[in-house]
């Protein structure tokens, strides 16, 4: 009794434990729905997890469904990047065992019942689960921003590399504060329209309505909400990073201003979108995301840097060659800041130039077609965060030697071909027509497959593992039962 | 060793990937008996609308039972080109259209009135074949629907012998009845029943040039050779309200120069078959993967 016990101390008492646990369930929910889709519906794999698992997959129903599985996923996330942030941040002991509590209570709620309903018949006494849990996961957040509080004297930093106000107030501190604020804030733009669902409001995805001239009040706050809410969770897995490679300096004091700025702006334009602001919305978010970027882009420069003077710290006169060789020495601390920057390339780039070239080349082709970039584009986006958490994990837990290089280099690389092929079939009708384009998009298809393929085995793996180690006395987990992620931030 | 191997297979699927498709690569001929000079009545009356089931109403009106044919399609033109309604211009058949209404709504673009493409003739999708003074169909294309036609080209067609394009009411009470199916023929999808993306049908070949449409009233529960089709008539009759081919509506809404497709196709997954799915595209588009059928 004692053995299981510890054992559920460790998973939901630990920080590492608690990110296991919410990392096992979206690997889980990951591997069965996303065998319902795409080339796995293609080869009937959908059919045999249907009737397998017993689902009821109404017609109508669909984009419920999605929406719920979006969500159920998205929460799980929250609860990281939040574990993550009590773990790292100075707060009271009360409010992080508070935060911690509701908000894992309310992750596994949404998401266990969430599914339940979506995907097994619409039982209402789920959906009424879901909510409270999804209830539970806001509640988490105001008591996260209370804890944040970063005017309190006890947050101060003394340590003068570190951005921060002349009264010593840390401003990292307040980039993480805003965030959560405006987080929260967010989450009423979803959860107001959803309150109406069935009664005035119904569900409807984003993609399906994007060249509607007229959209109701609630339709555009569903769009702002999901528009902001990926991006909030982009800009705190930015931050969390900087401080987990501590990120400081002269980059850092210019960076978290920048960061505060854009937060705040990006926000106002989103919720804009259901003011009389809403034709000029679009302006302010890219004004906001302007700043926002480019902080990102200092931390990139910060730890590219420091990763080449570390590498290099031995050698007089370092060549090109070497420099890279050191840049690249560590995955799991070169992966994240490459995830951003490849980034661009998949995610902002293609909205950028959709955004120029919408009237001229995407709104000429089907809403279909349109509908592909549209989805493609933020599917990938959240795919790049997922990445950064599990690098970042994987030092977490401690991997080592061939293990580390083996672990970060397959995540890097196996999702990046698998984001490149997803970017190149979002283009394709820019270079290949609907007749001529099947080879190719069996050729993009695949590489997808096998990346993303293969990230879920490289993951299966260390799940697997880490499922071994806790039968074990004396795993790996006992060492991790008190580890905090404030003891482990690089020097 | 293992590196060349590694290297040869990649190049290998790089090849194959750039390699050309042949559009014209035979395909098989099967005469479905469904005939697409038939039309179905549709009564007056309540049905539901949309994904949420709203009760809308039409006046009672008939619809064609399969899409326009590429052979029809070529009948038309020949006409239209002997009484002058429509030209050749630039290797395209293009027609008059009296223009929309433009009221400089955000995205929105101005369809003037004049003269608009109705079918390229030179994209080598094109299954109509023109010798300088007849349109054909081309061989074993004859029963297929019509595709590689703008809306101007599907408006142009039905407004010709005086009928027109089915708003997006008519043709999706057309398709699902007065109940809240969502397929023309019932609650679920199997493979036989419509042509889609990957369904495995006689006329698809994934690994080179993928899906192509099948001719109209083909999943009528005939058997072709050794392929079983399910019959998926809608409830009043009409063969390929799912798949096949996307058909244009004829509805022009304020503010918007976009027009509405219904019904998916042969390039899209079974959830853009269901009735209430609408895709939209500007009126010159053209696509092997729309069609269109018209009402009266």
């Amino acid at each position: 009794m004692q053995a299981l016990k510890n054992r559920l101390n460790y998973l939901f008492g630990s920080t590492k434990g608690l990110i296991l646990v919410a990392i096992a369930m979206v690997a889980i929910e990951t591997a069965v729905w996303g065998m319902l889709s795409g080339p796995m519906a293609e080869l009937g794999v959908r059919e045999v997890v249907v009737k397998a698992l017993g689902m009821d997959l109404v017609q109508a129903e669909r984009e419920g469904r999605i929406i719920i599985l979006y969500h159920s996923i998205a929460m799980a996330v929250v609860a990281i990047e939040t574990y993550m942030i009590t773990s790292l941040l100075k707060m009271k002991e009360f409010y992080k065992i508070a935060v911690r509590a509701l908000i894992t209570v309310g992750y596994i709620l949404a998401m266990v019942f969430g599914m339940g309903f979506a995907y097994f018949g619409h039982n209402w006494a789920l959906h009424g689960v879901y909510i409270f849990g999804l209830s539970l996961i806001f509640f988490a957040g105001v008591l996260l921003v209370i804890a944040l509080w970063p005017w309190n004297p006890e947050y101060h930093v003394t340590d003068k590399v570190y951005a921060s106000t002349k009264k010593g107030v840390d401003l990292e501190r307040v980039a993480i504060f805003a965030t959560a604020v405006t987080t929260v804030i967010s989450a009423l733009f979803g959860a107001i329209p959803g309150s109406y669902f069935g009664n005035g409001f119904e569900t409807f995805l984003a993609e399906n309505i994007i060249r509607y001239p007229e959209k109701t009040t609630m339709e555009y706050s569903v769009i702002g909400h999901l528009h902001i809410m990926l991006a909030l969770i982009a800009i705190m897995i930015t931050l969390i990073i900087g401080r987990w490679l501590n990120f400081k300096g002269i980059l850092h004091k210019t960076a978290m201003p920048l960061m505060i700025l854009g937060t705040i702006v990006l926000n106002l334009g989103v919720w804009g979108v259901v003011t009389p602001l809403e034709p000029i919305a679009h302006m302010i978010i890219y004004v906001g995301a302007t700043p926002s970027m480019f902080a990102a882009l200092l931390l990139l420069i910060w730890s590219w840097g420091k990763l080449i003077r570390e590498g290099t710290a031995n050698l007089e006169k370092p060549t090109f060659g070497q420099k890279i060789s050191a840049l690249i020495r560590d995955p799991l601390q070169f992966g994240p800041t490459w995830q951003m920057l490849f980034m661009n390339f998949t995610t902002s780039g293609i909205g950028i130039f959709m955004a120029i070239r919408l009237n001229e080349i995407f709104r000429v082709w089907p809403a279909r077609e349109e509908r592909i970039e549209l989805t493609g584009h933020w599917h990938v986006l959240s795919a790049i965060i997922a990445t950064i958490i599990l690098l970042y994990y994987g030092d977490m837990i401690g991997l080592k030697g061939k293990v580390r290089q083996w672990y970060g280099w397959g995540i890097i690389i196996l999702s990046d071909i698998a984001f490149a092929a997803v970017t190149v079939f979002e283009m394709k009708r820019l270079f290949i027509s609907e007749a001529e384009q099947q080879p190719l998009v069996n050729l993009l298809m695949y590489m997808m497959d096998f990346g993303l393929g293969m990230l879920l085995t490289l993951l299966a793996v260390v799940m697997v593992w880490r499922l071994i180690d806790l039968f074990k006395s004396k795993g790996r987990w006992i060492e991790e039962v008190d580890h905090e992620l404030s003891q482990e931030v690089m020097k | 060793m293992k590196r060349i191997i590694l290297d040869l297979i990649l190049l290998i699927v790089l090849l194959t990937s750039c390699a050309p498709v042949d559009l014209n690569a035979p395909i098989p001929t099967f005469n479905t008996g469904v005939n697409p000079d038939s039309w179905a009545q549709i009564p007056a009356g309540e049905f539901y609308f949309g994904q949420h089931e709203d009760i809308e109403s039409t006046e009672a009106y008939e619809i064609m039972v399969t899409d326009v044919t590429v052979s029809q399609y070529a009948a038309f033109l020949n006409g239209a080109q002997s009484d002058g309604s429509v030209k050749i211009v630039d290797g395209e058949v293009v027609g008059y259209y009296p223009g929309d209404v433009f009221r400089g709504v955000k995205h929105e673009e101005q369809i003037k009135a004049g003269d608009w493409i109705f079918i390229p003739l030179e994209d080598p999708s094109q299954r109509i074949e023109f010798d300088g003074s007849t349109f054909t169909s081309q061989p074993s294309y004859e029963n297929h629907p019509m595709t590689m036609v703008s809306w101007f080209g599907a408006h142009g067609y039905c407004q010709y012998f005086d009928w027109r394009l089915p708003t997006e009411k008519e043709w999706e009470k057309a398709a699902r009845g007065s109940d809240t199916r969502p397929f023309p023929w019932g609650e679920e999808i199997q493979r036989e029943n419509a042509n889609f993306y990957a369904s495995r049908d006689p006329f698809e070949d994934m690994g080179s040039f993928g899906s192509r449409t099948s001719p109209v009233g083909f999943y009528n529960g005939q058997k072709y050779g050794n392929y079983q089709t399910l019959d998926s008539a809608s409830p009043y009759g009409l063969y390929d309200m799912a798949g096949n081919v996307w058909q244009w509506t004829g509805d022009v809404y304020e503010g918007m120069h976009l027009r509405f497709l219904r019904g998916g196709s042969k390039d899209t997954y079974d959830m853009d078959l269901r009735a209430w799915v609408r895709n939209n595209a500007t009126p010159t588009y053209v696509s092997p993967g729309v069609g269109f059928r018209c009402v009266r």
